[in-house]
């Protein structure tokens, strides 16, 4: 189990401090850096493919767009679905996984098969096919129902709500894991004894017991998201313009290289940030699984 | 084995046919349908062409006869490219995605074990940090970054690889590498912490003892029982490759089934993406029965048909 100091151990070595450095910088950025960019960079300008210079440090793209203030918005939209999906499969592999190990043999078994089948289908493939069978129809109902964020946002909601659903297997299974072991233990074995119901065991004995690994899995599943979302952007099936993710400017910043012209910096900027970003929530959520569990 | 197939063959129809009709459903569900352009044709026109189509008709019967269709091996036509069936089509790209792929496969599994055992024998040295390092940075940079990366390095300004196509076995390297990267790197983490635990075991400290040379113990007593995990991983990763080949086909300029996957939702050509669909779900099944049935080859305590 995670005891209390093991998180400021981890965050004692330096690689660790780096990576939270790292994760600090792009959220605030994120957050309220394009706030304070002046209205002229904001709109496309008359200074087309500038190359990184100090008035634009990470160069202008083929709108005459700042590619910083662009690569700060698609931080935002990137980071926001994948901290939401993350949060939608916390909650269905959770459950999912509470319900499978606490209820074992047959229930268990089955439900465990289905994560199995899950695992080997594609399943970013049935996500694309659903994003854009249901982006619009939300959209109409969204217009219908007078609500003008959903509008603008209904692709992001879909987004979230569909990651969630197909990163949610991992933690299922450990958390399915986890209860199997839990339930044989001398309080839960008490509990039952003492007439608790099913609900309450689950939710007083079993949740707060599994709380330490799920939120390390958290951890790890929210690069998955941003990874899934950024993937599904660059394919143009994701995000959609005037909107843009670091999967997107990524998709324009590979189609600016060519044997013709090199425009190297619209590939590199969002390229490194995205990376790094990555790699900082990756790294984090390694070192906390390892206190976890020692043996990997 | 022939048991094992036996008693996962009614599951696995049965998985094929929600995919069938998940993707048919769903395509259907979406606003738009294939025959529509900036010009509206007129509705007699339209009316013959999803007579044409088999389009036409109550949704059920529709559905019926796609299925009656499909298990007859005939995946109807494209509703886009005019003319062309399904099956006309992936028998054109497939090989290519395949060809990607397996190759891919290849780099993936034996980079990743041979770098994961590399480290694994080497724990907590310099080289086991640095080979951990360079794994957790190649599952961490996006396929379409590494691609455009490599392009522009060794495409574009070293000048040693061509930068897209398909055709030359020049052209396959750059692809094939990014495709197998980021698993590689998954392989290989899997595979140090299945080899250290394994390590740890009673017959290796037996087989130390009996003083075999540590070259024996690793690769031919421990890699044996270490390589399990790794060989379970192999069924999602083909399905990771799949998936990842779509975009990897992209970048490259690579004539394979993913350009037509992407382009199937934007045109709700639903008959080809029903195509790319199931021939993707169908093999993915029957690699991962072979997977589970070369567990039993592997390690001999293991009943898969029990």
């Amino acid at each position: 189990m995670l005891e209390p100091g093991s998180a400021a151990r981890i965050l004692r070595r330096p690689t660790a401090k780096v990576c939270l450095g790292i994760l600090i910088v792009v959220a605030a950025a994120a957050a309220v850096g394009p706030e304070l960019f002046p209205e002229s960079y904001r709109e496309p300008g008359p200074l087309q493919y500038s190359p990184p210079t100090w008035q634009h440090p990470f160069g202008t793209d083929l709108n005459g767009r700042d590619v910083l203030y662009r690569v700060l918005l698609g931080a935002r939209i990137s980071l926001v679905v994948g901290l939401a999906g993350a949060a939608v499969s916390l909650f269905l592999g959770t459950a999912y996984g509470l319900i499978a190990g606490y209820a074992g043999g047959k229930v268990d078994n089955l439900m465990m098969r289905l994560v199995d089948i899950m695992y080997s289908v594609p399943r970013l493939i049935f996500i694309l096919i659903f994003i854009n069978a249901f982006d619009g129809h939300l959209r109409d109902f969204a217009s219908r129902m007078d609500w003008p964020w959903l509008v603008s946002y209904s692709r992001i909601v879909i987004l979230v709500i569909t990651l969630g659903l197909i990163e949610w297997l991992t933690m299922a299974r450990i958390v399915r894991g986890q209860v199997l072991a839990l339930k044989e233990r001398p309080f839960v074995q008490a509990a039952r004894v003492l007439g608790q119901s099913h609900t309450k065991i689950i939710l007083r004995h079993l949740l707060p017991n599994i709380l330490p690994i799920v939120i390390v899995y958290l951890t790890l599943t929210v690069p998955a998201v941003i990874l899934d979302e950024s993937f599904l952007s660059f394919l143009g099936l994701g995000i959609q313009p005037p909107q843009a993710s670091w999967g997107s400017l990524l998709a324009e910043g590979a189609q600016s290289i060519n044997p013709l012209k090199i425009y190297w910096w619209l590939l590199l900027f969002p390229a490194a940030t995205m990376s790094a970003t990555l790699l900082a929530l990756n790294y984090l959520g390694d070192r906390l699984r390892d206190t976890l569990d020692p043996r990997r | 084995m022939l048991k094992l197939i036996v008693r996962r063959l009614p599951a696995l129809v049965f998985v094929l046919f929600c995919v069938i009709t998940l993707t048919f459903f769903l395509i259907r569900l979406a606003p738009g349908g294939p025959f529509d352009r900036e010009r509206k044709i007129p509705p007699a026109i339209e009316a013959q062409l999803l007579a044409k189509y088999e389009l036409d008709g109550p949704l059920w019967s529709q559905f019926t006869g796609y299925l009656a269709d499909v298990a007859r091996g005939d995946l109807r036509l494209s509703t886009k490219y005019r003319n062309r069936s399904v099956n006309e089509i992936l028998a054109q790209t497939l090989p290519v995605t395949f060809a990607l792929g397996g190759i891919a496969f290849l780099i993936a599994t034996v980079g990743g074990i041979w770098l994961g055992t590399f480290a694994a024998v080497r724990r907590d040295t310099a080289a086991d940090r640095i080979a951990m390092g360079a794994a957790l940075l190649g599952l961490s940079i996006p396929m379409f970054v590494i691609g455009p990366l490599l392009v522009l390095v060794f495409g574009l300004w070293l000048k040693w690889l061509p930068v897209g196509g398909w055709g030359s076995p020049a052209q396959l390297i750059l692809p094939a590498i990014t495709l197998a990267l980021p698993f590689a790197a998954v392989i290989a983490r899997l595979m140090r912490t299945s080899l250290l635990e394994v390590l740890n075991q009673d017959f290796v400290r037996t087989a130390r003892a009996k003083g075999l040379p540590d070259r024996t113990i690793v690769y031919k007593h421990a890699l044996r029982v270490a390589i399990l995990p790794v060989v379970t991983y192999l069924g999602p990763l083909a399905a990771h490759l799949l998936t990842g080949s779509i975009v990897v086909e992209t970048v490259f300029n690579i004539p394979g089934a993913g350009g037509f996957f992407v382009h199937s939702i934007l045109n709700r050509d639903g008959f080809l993406l029903g195509g790319v669909v199931i021939v993707y779900c169908a093999l993915l099944i029957v690699f991962n029965l072979l997977v589970d049935a070369s567990y039993a080859l592997l390690d001999r305590r293991i009943r898969v048909d029990a």
